[in-house]
Parts: C-alpha cells; structure tokens; sequence
C-alpha cells in the first residue's frame, strides 16, 4: 500500500471490505461461526460448581440444560450476583437467565446480529430445527466468522494475482511470452467487448499498471469492434505479452480496407445506418487506437484482408501513454 | 459530490443492484451516443450520459471504470444488458429526461469536466 492511500481516510479497498462483510452476514451461516458443542450446565448444579466450571474452562457464560431440554443461561454476571449473596450454594435455576432468546443454525448471521441489537444479551444459544442446542454464539464468534470469511476471499484473490504477476518470474527461459487468442464471430454484437475486457482483467492480474490495460482495453475493445462490424467472417485477435512489451495482432479474411489513409482519418466511417443506430461507426475507432498504443501497423488488401498490429512499451521511458500520437508508422 | 446526490437530485431510477453511491465520487462527465467518442472522451471515473440502452454499452463503460452510466429519453435496457452490467460491477440509472437536461442539470450541480 503506497503513502497516498495509506493518508485517505477510507480507502477504496476499504469501502469495498464494508460492503463484503455486510454481504457475509447474509451469506455466512449461524452455525458456520458458532461454537458448536458448547460445555453446558444443568439446571439442578449449585453455583459454586458454575464457578468451577468457568473457571476450568475459560468461559464465561453456558447454556443451562434440564436433562436435554435448553432451559436458560448462566453467565458471569449471574455468577456474581450469587457470590455477593453468599449464595454459591443455590441452585443454577435460581440464577440463571431464564427468558432465552436462542437462534437457529440455518439462519444467516445477519439474524444473529439483529438479536443482539433487540435483546441485549452477551450470548445466544444456537438450536437445530426441533429446537435441540447445537452451539452457542457470541459477538466474538461472529467478529472472528466475518474476519476469518474476509481473509479467505482476500487470500484467493491475492493468490491468483501472486501466481500471475510471478509468471514471468518462476519461468526461466532466453525469451518468456504469453500468448493468448480470441476468436470474433462476425455480427456478435451480444459478446462485443468481452474479448478487451478479458485481457484488461488479464493484463491487471498479471501485475500492468492500470493505465497500460486501460489503453489495452480502448485500442483492443475498437479492433475487436471492427472485426464484428466489418469484417467477412469475422477474425482473431492474439495478444503476446512479455515482461517488456504487449504486442496485439488484429488479423481477418476480408473485405479488406480500400483506402488506409482515408480509414484513418478521424470520422470517416464505412458503417451502415443501422449500426450507426447502435452507437457504432463514429469514423474513431483507427483514430482512437492509434491514441492508445506507442506502435502501429495497419496493412490491408481489398478483397484478401486486413492486418492491424500494435505494440504497448511497457518500460515507462518509451511509452507514450495516452494521447494523439502524430507520426505513427503507416503502410 | 457523490453518486447518491446525484440520483436524489436527479430523481434517477438505479436501474442495477444499488452499491455505496454516496462513496462513489464521479470525477466529470462525459455525452455522446457514439461509443468511439466516449472511448476517447469520457474521463475515468466519470459519468457517461446517453440514450443508448443495448448491451455494447457495458463493455464500454467496464473498460474505462465509469461511475454510472445515465440513459436518458427513457430508454430501457433489457434484462440481459442489466444481468451484464451487474456481472461488470456498472451502475445503470435511467431517466425520462434528455441528454440535455441531465447535462444541463449535472452542471448546475458542479460536475465539469474532470480535473
């Protein structure tokens, strides 16, 4: 975490931990976080063995059974009201709570959480569906349940960007590369975007800074685009990327484009009306990934195909980052 | 000024699953029907208001981590696009007022263009 972030009073990552651990109180069961077999205590014990009992078991609060029926809870506080009495010889029903609130297993923690808020007790006893005593809960549980669910989200997403980012790493070899391949069906208007969005996702797990996959993502999205509205039978993209450099090969079978310098330039479009309709064929797609990328070729024969090919730096002092970049290499 | 200001004021309806909109400060604003000039256009962070409703308009607004995308006129996207948009983590807000009304109104609120 850089020092900016650390300064900002609530942090992104840190509205997003909100919002999952509220999440998690519906997600998460009762009895997922619960302290299932509690000790527990019968009704007809005297106090002072409670207090043996609390003592010799770290705890501070049971419930309190008669035979197997649950028939309250006996906490510290009970215990301490029976010591300033002289009392520890009464029975536990004299001083147990006997009003229980219980919660059920299969219920969300968010139940729980509601229960405490309403009743004010320390601790709940948690029962099956025949009302039977199957654990007990306190607030503690339920801080540890949300934290303990948290870090393994956390952990898994870490993990997945841990083993990509350390790919190039782990793999010795003269000349490491990834490679991966989309295939574009013409017309596929429903899947349009989903090839970028994927290599953005990619290109960030694998450690790029957020500004090179937003460019990625831009330059990627308007070829991927091209090739649903323009081409024949639609075409491939294939992405290499190396730990100095993204090359993007964009490759189809046709039409090809009649006139490079006149596709460049910026609102020229061949789109028919009705993608027009549809927000596409603003004549910008060239002109945009030209804009995004630091190298650019565009090769292409009327009635064989089009080649684009594009390189992103990813060493800061050759990139040229986002902007209208004049002199690009053309054929 | 938050997302949340902006839906009240607005009387916008939040078309995908609501987020913590009064922690999502858009950073400008951004109009146009043309998904190539948003592309290039539209600051990071910022609002896009349109009245496009299909699908293609997720991937456009995933790609440049928009804030909210405003469809204006009434437009209504079908389920699909809203299941998409959710997937996408994008808020989709509609609204029967114009393009520009919304921008007219999103000024007057003191969102310009980003910084």
């Amino acid at each position: 975490m850089s020092d900016t972030q650390k300064n900002l009073p609530i942090s992104d990552k840190a509205v997003e931990s909100v919002t999952r651990s509220e999440e998690l109180a519906y997600e998460l069961k009762i009895a997922e976080v619960m302290t299932a077999s509690p000790r527990t205590i019968q009704a007809c014990e005297t106090m002072h063995e409670v207090m043996v009992t609390f003592r010799t078991s770290h705890i501070s609060g049971a419930p309190v059974l008669d035979q197997d029926n649950l028939v309250g809870v006996v906490s510290m506080e009970d215990l301490i009201r029976a010591m300033a009495n002289s009392d520890l010889d009464a029975a536990v029903r004299n001083y147990m709570t006997a009003r229980i609130y219980t919660v059920k297993g299969s219920d969300p923690v968010i139940e729980a959480l509601k229960q405490f808020v309403n009743t004010h007790v320390g601790r709940l006893p948690v029962v099956d569906e025949n009302g039977k005593l199957i654990g007990i809960l306190t607030k503690g549980d339920i801080t540890r349940g949300l934290l303990k669910a948290l870090q393994h989200d956390y952990a898994h997403e870490e993990l997945i960007r841990y083993r990509a980012s350390h790919l190039f790493e782990d793999i010795v070899s003269d000349r490491t590369s990834l490679i991966l391949r989309y295939n574009i069906a013409k017309g596929d208007f429903t899947h349009g975007g989903s090839a970028s969005s994927n290599i953005k996702r990619a290109l960030l797990r694998l450690g790029a800074s957020p500004q090179i996959a937003r460019r990625c993502g831009i330059a990627i999205y308007e070829a991927e685009m091209n090739l649903i509205i323009h081409t024949t039978n639609g075409g491939v993209i294939r992405v290499e990327i190396e730990p100095h450099q993204i090359s993007i090969d964009i490759y189809d079978d046709g039409p090809g484009i009649k006139d490079i310098n006149l596709a460049m330039q910026p609102g020229y479009s061949t789109a028919s009306e009705e993608i027009r309709e549809l927000g596409f064929g603003a004549g910008m797609g060239l002109v945009n990934i030209a804009r995004c990328v630091d190298q650019m070729k565009l090769e292409s024969v009327w009635g064989k195909g089009t080649r684009l090919k594009i390189k992103i730096f990813l060493q800061k002092n050759e990139t040229v980052g986002e902007r209208y970049a004049g002199n690009k290499e053309k054929s | 000024m938050n997302l949340a200001d902006i839906i009240k004021s607005l009387d916008l309806t939040v078309l995908t699953t609501p987020q913590d909109f009064d922690q999502i400060e858009p950073s400008g604003g951004y109009a146009s029907d043309l998904l190539s000039c948003v592309m290039s256009g539209a600051p990071h962070r910022g609002i896009w208001v349109t009245l496009q409703a299909h699908n293609n308009i997720i991937a456009v607004a995933a790609l440049l981590d928009l804030s909210a995308v405003i469809i204006t006129e009434g437009a209504e996207p079908d389920p699909a696009t809203v299941e998409k948009a959710n997937d996408e983590g994008i808020t989709l807000l509609s609204t029967p007022l114009s393009t520009y009304a919304v921008v007219g109104r999103l000024w007057e609120m003191g969102l310009h263009l980003a910084a």
